[in-house]
């Protein structure tokens, strides 16, 4: 870990002013980014913590829909209400995440950020154009059994770990940021995560300086919520595939995909599949897969996923 | 005191203290912090400066040119060790690889440098700025491309690399049943709590290393081999250890750099091994490529058995015994094991719990479970009908001291309910779970070793113990304090137990499941001196009189241990050494494990439902801790089977999956309920305590329950560990 300097932030504009600053950092939880500063993947000089500038509250809209504070710990959030009966999707993939002592910590904005679990990206001495870009890729003639099928480059085969963006992906939620300039906008989730393409070190559509203040949900689905993660043991581990979905009761659902995709997978060829059933939402959604050879049982597995939801509907 | 001819009653038999469940002894000061651990102790070397080790960037090749401008000038810097400032060094007999590398570098993370500042952020971070230049060599780091190049290993704790019975070709020939299968175990990691851990202090020549080591008196040695000074000026002491599993028995980077830093800035130096280190910089479970070939009749009675094992390790390393219990454990005239080590040049192979049997019987019983389907048997019958009371590669001439395989099966067989199990694979439906159950034998070679022990009484009668035996979680510290109540007829609370101090008579230590047997019978040996001398006080017979209540008691005299032992107190010491009983008899522990599990029929995510064991282990000396040792190493067995792998990449040869992220054990919610029966045995020719190591049992065996479940549970077969749901799906996309 690099030396650095730290601050608590008067207001969410100052923040993002701050921070626009070379080498400014926020902190959240801490969760993930002081792992990565312990290992000097990330090696910021100075630290902003926003942890107490009023973003930790859950409120309905006027369009019926639910903004989430950025500062909003995973816990609260999957234990909300409101979360629990009109988002349960939303509360199923929190839970399945992490560990309580994390979710206790991690938060809504610094959840969205977390960066990718590939084992050659935490090795400083390994090759990985997502550290050190241009530096090539370990993992994709390695061990790459965790990584994305989906979204990937030559470049790049990170997938995204997040389990919560994925319930957010299928919710259609937006980001709504404020610039280092103190301009709002909301960012479409779709839009948030990017492929790695050419650049996988950039890896959402945040300007420098530029602060998650909340997450803002549209109004409820209805339909069944489900959150299946499948898993190399029963907790505290990544996805190997996992599926948020919500199936609607005329037939049509919608589906997103954790532990396949370089950023949360969601298409709208496998949500127009959902009537056809299990096997052809699958087949819409790993259209274009670029699996390696040790991590193309997620195509099957993906498949399987969803063939479990859709039995377990049916009961 | 020698055990050279079995023993007879003795009192240990009253079995006060001895054989009741206890509470751990040490556990208050564990829960309060207040128990010391080797990286914490401000209390004996205040002011320690913090070092932190810098691991090889390559597997093989050599170190061109270090620069340490920039580390040095970082801030709070206070020395950087490295070979080339370090001093001649020498290297222990236990140690494959050098723990201080360079010029020449051995494996991946090998210690290169350890840099030393006034906190473990400025020493962590001035690390990063050490540049060095290698020139990287090719290196061997796939075991199935180098596996033809085995050679037979160095006998070792295994015994030697082959054996040879009968005519194991022609028994196979000719047998109306035949299995012959490959089976595959990966690189493990120890995955302990506490990582390697040393504070190193020096006073003139002499060096106290507060260190978390499972065998004190060989680890002094090691030391004094490596730093080339004498071991006389060398005080080793762990009296904590947050867990080994055999990654602790000999001394590692840790230590040896604490005290170079240490004697380079002239400060208590001390130095953990990062976790995400240990992997590659430490040891580890070698993995292996198992053959087994059984020759059965047709009522599956086995009349041919061959195990052949092929591992790899560094130059100089020892091979991964798995076909030891195959030697021991089933009847059959014709046999045949080999073991054939490569050379790799991945981090050093050692010992992890169980080291040979915990890896074999993953083959072994599945084999097993094989040859019960093929001829018709039920699994848990099959292995009754080979059961064999001597060592069939010696005859029955070399009778077991005592073998309760055939009891353990049925007993355990009958608890865990294994009548309701149909042996038709891929039968039973729970919900979305096939569910199905599995069985193997457990199997683990009783070892024992010298072990010595002071006792003495003060005068308020209380009982104190001292020996460098260690407590590595396992209850050392209540067993021996049990030993000593029944010994000495005082209440376990009258007793003070003292380990891990190289000051103290040197004892067996925690390796092997030998510690709990042999230092129990170094303290039963020590307690009969003290006994004696006690006696001679009073004036009594030393072997008619009584020792109970705080007395030593001759009919209806009695005078108080207290007064006896005066305001100076009375000790005595003496250690237990063994004969040839081990070698007269074949000595092992034996159990039998059960395993429910499902498995979703769509996802193939395998949950263990329902675990049971029977086990029969000599003498259980604390029921409590030896189930908690018992269900730990069942659930390592879950572990070992389902999920742990250290992945190799064969190009940069090194263990990428390198921390506690990447590398899974089981969590709570992968057990469930566990069952263990212990049962009754005595083994007189094991020691006076007529107890056998129980430590290690619980692992072997188990995982292959898991694994003969899951065939249950849905007809596929996985022979390559650990069966992740990759390959069940492949296996099932075959089938
Ligand atoms: C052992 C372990 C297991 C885990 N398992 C899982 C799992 O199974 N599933 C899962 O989904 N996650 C898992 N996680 C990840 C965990 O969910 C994340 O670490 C956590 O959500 C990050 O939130 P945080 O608030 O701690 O972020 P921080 O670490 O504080 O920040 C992360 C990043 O986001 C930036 N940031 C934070 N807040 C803002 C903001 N408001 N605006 C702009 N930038 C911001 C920070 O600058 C930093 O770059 C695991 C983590 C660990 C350590
Ligand atoms: S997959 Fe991405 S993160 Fe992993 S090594 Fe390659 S570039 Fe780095």
């Amino acid at each position: 870990m690099r030396p650095f300097t730290y601050s608590r932030a008067a207001s969410v504009e100052e923040a993002a002013k701050t921070a626009a600053t070379q080498g400014a950092r926020f902190i959240a939880g801490g969760t993930n980014l002081l792992d990565l500063m312990k290992l000097q993947i990330e090696t910021p000089t100075h630290l902003i913590d926003v942890n107490h500038l009023g973003l930790d509250r859950i409120e309905p809209t006027a369009e019926g829909g639910l903004k989430i504070g950025a500062m909003v710990r995973n816990t609260d959030l999957a234990a909300d209400k409101t979360v629990r009966r009109d988002y349960a999707v939303l509360s199923r993939a929190l839970l399945a995440g992490a560990s309580g002592q994390l979710r206790n910590k991690a938060t809504t904005g610094g959840n969205l950020l977390q960066r990718t679990r590939c084992p050659y990206f935490y090795d400083t001495r390994m090759p990985c154009n997502k550290r050190q870009p241009g530096s090539g890729c370990g993992a994709i003639k390695g061990m790459s059994r965790s990584l994305a099928i989906l979204g990937t480059s030559d470049a790049c085969i990170a997938q995204h770990p997040s389990d919560m963006a994925v319930a957010l992906r299928l919710l259609d939620a937006q980001v709504d940021a404020v610039g280092a300039d103190g301009g709002r906008r909301s960012i479409p989730i779709a839009d948030f995560h990017l492929l790695p393409g050419e650049t996988p070190h950039i890896e959402n559509a945040l300007k420098p300086g530029e602060l998650i203040t909340s997450v803002t949900l549209p109004k409820p689905l209805g339909g069944t919520h489900v959150y299946r993660k499948v898993r190399d043991r029963a907790s505290y581990a990544f996805a190997l595939v996992s599926v948020a979905a919500v199936f609607g009761k005329d037939g049509r659902s919608r589906f997103a995909f954790g532990g396949i995709g370089a950023k949360p997978w969601r298409t709208d060829a496998a949500d127009a599949a959902a009537p056809s059933g299990a096997a052809a939402v699958a087949e819409a959604a790993l259209s274009g897969a670029r699996p390696t050879a040790q991590n193309a049982f997620k195509q099957q597995l993906t498949a399987r996923t969803l063939a479990s939801l859709y039995r377990q509907k049916g009961a | 005191m020698k055990f050279d001819t079995p023993a007879t009653t003795n009192p240990i038999d009253r079995g006060r203290v001895i054989g009741i469940p206890h509470d751990r002894i040490d556990g208050p000061a564990k829960v309060t912090g207040t128990a010391p651990y080797a990286y914490e102790r401000h209390d004996a070397a205040p002011n320690a400066a913090y070092g932190w080790i810098v691991g090889s960037a390559i597997a093989k090749g050599r170190i061109g040119a270090i620069d340490l401008r920039a580390a040095e000038a970082a801030p709070g810097v206070l020395g950087i060790v490295t070979h080339q400032n370090a001093g001649p060094l020498g290297k222990g007999n236990f140690n494959t690889a050098h723990l201080l590398g360079g010029p020449q570098i051995e494996h991946y993370e090998q210690a290169v440098a350890l840099v030393i500042a006034d906190t473990l952020e400025n020493a962590r971070d001035a690390a990063r700025l050490v540049r060095i230049d290698y020139a990287p060599e090719q290196g061997r780091f796939d075991l199935a491309a180098e596996r033809d190049k085995g050679v037979p290993p160095p006998p070792g704790f295994g015994g030697p690399a082959d054996t040879k019975t009968g005519d194991f070709e022609a028994g196979f020939a000719k047998a109306a049943v035949k299995i012959d299968q490959s089976y595959t175990t990966p690189d493990q990691s120890h995955a302990m709590m506490e990582p390697h851990a040393t504070t190193a202090a020096w006073n003139g020549d002499k060096l106290t290393l507060w260190t978390s080591n499972q065998m004190i008196a060989w680890s002094v040695g090691e030391m004094a081999k490596t730093l080339k000074i004498p071991p006389e000026n060398i005080r080793l002491v762990s009296p904590y250890i947050g867990g080994g599993f055999g990654a602790k028995l000999w001394v590692r980077a840790d230590a040896l750099l604490a005290a170079l830093g240490s004697r380079m800035i002239g400060r208590p130096v001390k130095v953990a091994i990062a976790r995400p280190q240990i992997p590659n910089n430490t040891v580890h479970r070698p993995a292996t490529i198992q053959r087994i070939r059984i020759g059965a009749d047709k009522q599956g009675v086995i009349d041919a058995i061959a195990h052949e094992v092929w591992s790899g390790d560094l130059p100089g390393g020892g091979a991964e015994t798995a076909a030891q219990q195959t030697r021991l454990l089933y009847r059959g005239p014709n046999r045949l094991t080999t073991h054939r080590l490569s050379t790799l040049d991945l981090p050093e192979g050692n010992a992890m719990r169980a080291p040979g049997e915990a890896v074999g019987l993953l083959a072994l019983e599945v084999a097993m479970d094989e040859l019960a389907e093929a001829c018709g048997v039920d699994p848990v019958e099959l292995r009754i009908r080979n059961d064999v009371q001597y060592d069939p590669e010696a005859g029955p001439q070399r009778p077991f001291s005592s073998r309760k395989l055939i009891e353990c099966l049925r007993e355990g067989a009958e608890r865990f309910g294994w009548n309701r199990r149909n042996p038709k694979p891929g039968q039973v439906r729970d919900g979305r779970w096939l569910v199905g159950m599995g069985v193997a034998s457990a199997f683990r070679n009783n070892l024992v070793g010298k072990s010595g022990a002071r006792i003495g009484v003060d005068a308020e009668g209380h009982v104190i113990v001292e020996t460098d035996m260690t407590d590595i979680g396992t209850g050392s510290y209540t067993i021996i304090a049990q030993t000593a109540a029944e010994m000495m007829g005082v209440p376990l609370e009258a007793v003070t137990v003292r380990l891990g101090d190289s000051r103290f008579p040197v004892s067996a230590g925690s390796g092997g499941q030998w510690g709990a047997n042999s230092s129990t019978a170094g303290v039963y040996a020590a307690a009969m001196a003290l006994r004696a001398k006690l006696a001679e006080k009073a004036g009594f017979p030393a072997d008619k009189a009584l020792f109970e209540d705080g007395l030593i008691r001759l009919g209806n005299q009695s005078q108080p241990l207290a007064t006896l032992a005066g305001r100076e107190g009375l000790w005595a010491e003496d250690s237990m050494e063994f004969g040839d009983l081990d070698k007269r008899y074949a000595q092992a522990t034996f159990g039998a494990h059960f395993c429910e599990v499902g498995v979703d029929i769509d996802t193939a995510e395998v949950r263990v439902r329902r675990m049971g064991g029977a086990f029969a282990a000599g003498r259980i000396l604390n029921p409590k801790s030896a189930r908690s040792q018992v269900i730990g190493a069942m659930t390592m067995g879950v572990g070992a089977a389902l999920m742990e792998e250290l992945s190799v990449d064969t190009r940069f040869g090194f263990f990428v999956n390198h921390d506690m992220a990447e590398y899974l054990v089981p969590v709570h919610a992968d057990i469930p309920q566990q069952d263990v029966l212990f049962i009754d045995e005595l083994d007189d020719k094991s020691s006076p305590m007529k107890a056998k190591g129980v430590g290690e049992l619980g692992i072997c065996g188990a995982g292959a329950a898991v694994a003969n479940a899951i065939y249950n549970a849905t007809g596929v077969r996985l022979r390559d560990y650990p069966l992740t749901i990759d390959k069940i799906l492949a296996a099932q996309r075959v089938a």
